[in-house]
């Protein structure tokens, strides 16, 4: 008998004849926030939670995006940095990104090592949790973009401003490559004591628009 | 109402004096308590120590020794718990049906006496006298299994002349835990030992608790000590009144074995 | 590490437990006695005591922000114990999605069979170095071990687990792995195993972080495999999840060519939409927080984006056994969150190393022993006081009292001959449901006063097992009339 056919067998033996019904899974668990995309509200909550895991976030209105993009990367990078220092998703609206800089390609994945910053767009944000989902679509790039530079921007607009997380997840496509990003990179293995940026980027730059 | 008391094996057997002020208790506030001769044991260190076969005719007797009883009070969280959820299953799993299904239903009528006295007759304050500094361990049985919340410190807190203080991390386990407390005696000791700094810093002159096992695990381990702290049962500060005042109790003022 | 390997293979309920001489999952001591060393460890406790009492803080503080905890928690144990239920259909379909996204799937039996699975898949490779994510599938098998026997070099990338590894030390918990080890300590094993670490390293948290970021940077750049675990796999499309914090998973999920993933095959989830219960109550429940700082799922191979080879590893080894346990399997529910070890009183001062398995606690105490089978692990399921704080917090509801105490049931029906204490408790029975026995047993209990020689209490030096009591804690003198008898007398029968 193959493994496979043998470990299946296993179960089947384990669960016997007749098996017991489980109970109907009921999810009388909240499934939305009851505030729309977007609310002023869970726009607040969400400033408020990603705040929380200090990361950054810089607001300003849907016209103004490329200006507080490079506003972040002053942040993130301080002033001085160059467009060569910057990788951009392919897809990012052109003008958020800042003038000169470089946009992601099929080069290597290790080569964006090089790159000091990048910056994205994010597929939604779910404000109770204070976390933004990359889904590896143009504008969001390559898993790989959002990994290896040191400092993250992410540009998230208030119709991706979801409560929760039943309605985070119902926005997504599972058979895309997701990242789940809430915070910079951060360890508490040492006493339980959290520490902000480990492998991932250190500095994480949160542009909310609207 | 008419109380058939459950003692419980170890408090009848090494600690009487708390079933005894139980009974005084309950028919100070104006009830008829009986005492079923025929009572032993619950089973619960049986089916706790891995005994679940042996435990059955042990859980038979009990069902038998309160048959017909209106109400069943013990002075143990852990028993009342093992009534509660532990006799069916093991009658059921041994194919004695017809008791799990007695067992069931007679646990439908057992309460430990806190939840007994403030869920089922209401009474918070049962006119107890006990002038001392006293702290509350809230044994894990009772916490979690029955969940009598608060019931015991609303009693403590109406208690004339009881200074009622609070102790420092008290849903941790004192490590008691039936035949924890030897099989895995060095980690039992290790808890017990922050269970009494806990206790100590209190500077409590009593620690009391709903569970005579656990208190006498406390305790042993105070006297071991000579810390001076003593353990006393919660049923015997509710039975203390000015009155019952006597000279050979461990627990003065309180009443007597 | 058992010694002797018996004739016959060990089985748990007539399946093929997890296989001795290989892994870990069995201690070469019993919990009390690994448990009497540990507890003299005054640095140990000390460590323990800091890093669980600060979780739980953090822990208590996010859970309460939710106002639906208890639903969430409730659908938790009832996804879990659904998919049980119909297993076998939800791999299938797994392997199914996986398969038509470009992914490999495998089936092992046991920890051998899962071992060599991956030496040959990364031999295939031509490369000799692998990264890792931390995985509790992969420490329980010792894949480590396993690869680096094939002159493999591993490289754990988790910083905890990097700790451990560089330590030569074992784990000690299921999230924090390197908990009995405080910032001092670490900073030795840095300094005296990183090469080219700065001389001037500190303890502060955030250096060491910084050393070990340096130290694997260049290795998750040239690594060509990796190997992870998974948190859940969603059977309807073949999506694939990692829950980390620190992005070295993110590392080797996204850089190498071809990335291996051994998962339990008790971590399959049906749905997507499940995933809304479980990211929920595995991030407050393990690491206190809202949300782990990164997630990541993939399904299958992505053009462009990620390893183009995927193969995923279906692991039994001994689960299968545990599924046919009515009462036990309820322990396959368990989403390795560690909420239970962080509330237990008695991890709390042995520490995960005296359970001698990789998975240590309460969920360790069932676990354990149902997958070597209960004898191989005797001790683990008497390690416990019974008092429930590890129910209460564990996120599936698993009721891990109940399942000891099955446990203990289960070793004492085992034996074949009565041990001195089956002899006892059978006596004490017969006793106890007998009324006339039992009010002539605790008469004779009295026999206690003679020797207490009218102290209050028993002298300390009695013999085993009532020593086990007395060496530490008094014991008092029985009365001279138990409470009944005095009742009766008054009152008549």
């Amino acid at each position: 008998m193959s493994a496979r056919e043998e470990v299946l067998s296993r179960v089947r033996q384990a669960l016997g004849e007749d098996r017991t019904t489980p109970d109907e899974v009921v999810r009388d668990y909240r499934l939305a926030d009851g505030r729309p995309a977007g609310d002023p509200a869970l726009l607040e909550l969400l400033v408020d939670r990603v705040e929380d895991y200090r990361a950054t976030v810089l607001r300003c209105s849907p016209a103004e995006v490329g200006a507080t993009v490079r506003a972040a990367l002053d942040q993130g990078l301080g002033d001085g940095w160059a467009a060569g220092d910057v990788v951009v998703a392919p897809g990012l609206a052109e003008d958020w990104r800042p003038a000169g800089c470089d946009v992601d390609d099929d080069r290597p994945a290790v080569q964006l090592a090089d790159r000091a910053a990048s910056v994205t767009a994010v597929a939604v944000a779910v404000a109770e949790t204070g976390t933004l989902v990359l889904d590896g679509s143009p504008a969001c790039g390559r898993r790989a973009l959002s990994l290896l530079p040191d400092c993250l921007v992410c540009v998230v607009t208030a119709d991706q401003v979801v409560g929760s997380v039943p309605e985070g997840l119902a926005r997504l496509d599972p058979l895309r490559p997701l990242t789940m990003v809430s915070g910079p990179s951060a360890t508490s293995d040492i006493e339980l004591q959290r520490v902000e940026g480990v492998h991932g980027p250190r500095t994480l730059l949160v542009v909310l628009a609207g | 109402m008419k109380v058939a008391l459950f003692a419980t094996c170890l408090v009848d057997t090494l600690t009487p004096s708390v079933a005894r002020a139980t009974a005084t208790l309950l028919q100070r506030l104006g009830h008829e308590v009986v005492v079923p001769p025929g009572q032993s044991c619950c089973g619960q260190m049986h089916v706790n120590t891995g005994y679940r076969r042996e435990a059955v005719p042990i859980v038979a007797n009990h069902v038998r020794a309160f048959a017909g009883a209106e109400a069943i009070v013990a002075p143990s969280g852990s028993c009342v718990a093992s009534i509660h959820h532990q006799q069916a299953a093991v009658a059921r799993r041994a194919g004695e049906h017809r008791l799990a299904e007695e067992a069931e239903e007679l646990a439908g009528r057992t309460y430990e006496l806190s939840q007994f006295l403030v869920d089922v007759l209401g009474v918070t304050d049962v006119g107890a006298y006990y002038p001392h500094r006293v702290t509350y361990h809230p044994t894990c049985h009772s916490l979690r299994l029955l969940k009598v919340g608060e019931a015991p410190l609303h009693l403590l807190r109406a208690v004339r002349g009881l200074e009622l203080v609070e102790l420092p991390g008290a849903e941790q386990c004192c490590g008691f835990g039936g035949t924890f407390a030897v099989k895995n005696a060095d980690t039992s000791t290790a808890m017990l030992t922050d269970k009494m700094a806990n206790v100590l810093g209190t500077h409590a002159e009593v620690c009391t608790a709903g569970d005579a096992s656990c208190l006498m695990h406390i305790g042993g381990g105070l006297s071991r000590l000579r810390a001076g702290t003593r353990t006393v049962h919660l049923a015997e500060i509710l039975a203390s009144t000015e009155e019952a005042v006597t000279p050979d109790q461990t627990t003065k003022p309180a009443v007597s074995a | 590490m058992t010694a002797t390997v018996p004739p016959k293979a060990p089985t748990f309920l007539g399946l093929p437990t997890a296989p001795r001489g290989v892994g870990h999952l069995r201690g070469d001591q019993s919990f009390p006695d690994a448990a009497r060393g540990a507890l003299r460890d005054g640095q140990l406790r000390a460590n323990l005591g800091h890093a669980t009492s600060t979780i739980r803080g953090k822990r208590a503080k996010v859970v309460g922000e939710l106002p639906d905890w208890a639903q969430l928690r409730e659908a938790g144990r009832a996804l879990k114990a659904a998919t049980m239920a119909r297993l076998d259909e939800h791999l299938e379909e797994l392997e199914r999605q996986v398969t038509a996204r470009g992914g490999v799937v495998h089936w092992a039996r046991d920890a051998n069979e899962a071992n060599e699975i991956v030496t040959r898949l990364v031999q295939a490779t031509g490369t000799s170095e692998v990264v890792k994510v931390k995985s509790m599938a992969t420490q329980e098998i010792g894949l480590n071990e396993a690869l680096e026997a094939a002159g493999l070099d591993v490289f754990e990338t988790d910083l905890a687990e990097l700790i451990v590894q560089l330590g030569e030390d074992s784990p000690s918990h299921i999230l924090v792995p390197a908990i009995h080890k405080n910032r001092a300590e670490i900073r030795e094993i840095f300094a005296r195993t990183i090469p080219g670490v700065d001389p001037e390293l500190t303890d502060d948290p955030r250096q060491l972080a910084m050393a070990a970021r340096t130290h694997l940077r260049e290795r998750f750049l040239r690594a060509r495999v990796a190997v992870s675990g998974a948190n859940f796999a969603v059977a309807e499309t073949g999506t694939l999840t990692v829950v980390e914090s620190e992005g070295n998973g993110r590392m080797c999920l996204t850089l190498p060519e071809t990335l291996i993933t051994v998962m339990g095959i008790e971590k399959v989830v049906p749905t997507w939409r499940d995933l809304e219960v479980f990211l929920q109550l595995l991030p407050r429940s393990s690491t206190g927080e809202r949300m782990n700082p990164y997630t990541s799922t993939w399904a299958g191979v992505t053009p462009g984006d990620g390893p183009q080879e995927f193969h995923l590893v279906l692991l039994d080894n001994g689960r299968t056994g545990v599924l046919a346990d009515e009462v036990g399997r309820e322990a396959l529910h368990c989403i390795r969150c560690s909420a239970c070890l962080n509330v237990c009183p008695v991890y709390e001062r042995a520490g995960g190393h005296s359970y001698g398995s990789v998975y240590p606690g309460p969920i360790g105490a069932v676990l354990s022993p149902m997958l070597t089978g209960v004898e191989d692990n005797a001790s683990l399921p008497y390690a416990s006081s019974l008092c429930g704080a590890c129910y209460d917090v564990c996120p599936v509801a698993i009721d891990i009292p109940s399942i000891l105490v099955h446990l203990r049931a289960e070793h004492v029906e085992a034996q074949e001959r009565p041990t001195a204490e089956a002899v006892a408790f059978r006596g004490l029975a017969r006793v106890m449901s007998h009324p006339r026995l039992w009010h002539l047993a605790q008469r004779a209990s009295r026999l206690g006063r003679l020797i207490a020689r009218g102290r209050p209490t028993l002298p300390n030096a009695l013999p085993p097992p009532i020593s086990g009591w007395t060496r530490s804690r008094d014991l008092p003198t029985p009365p001279k009339e138990t409470f009944v008898e005095s009742w009766v007398r008054e009152h008549g029968s």
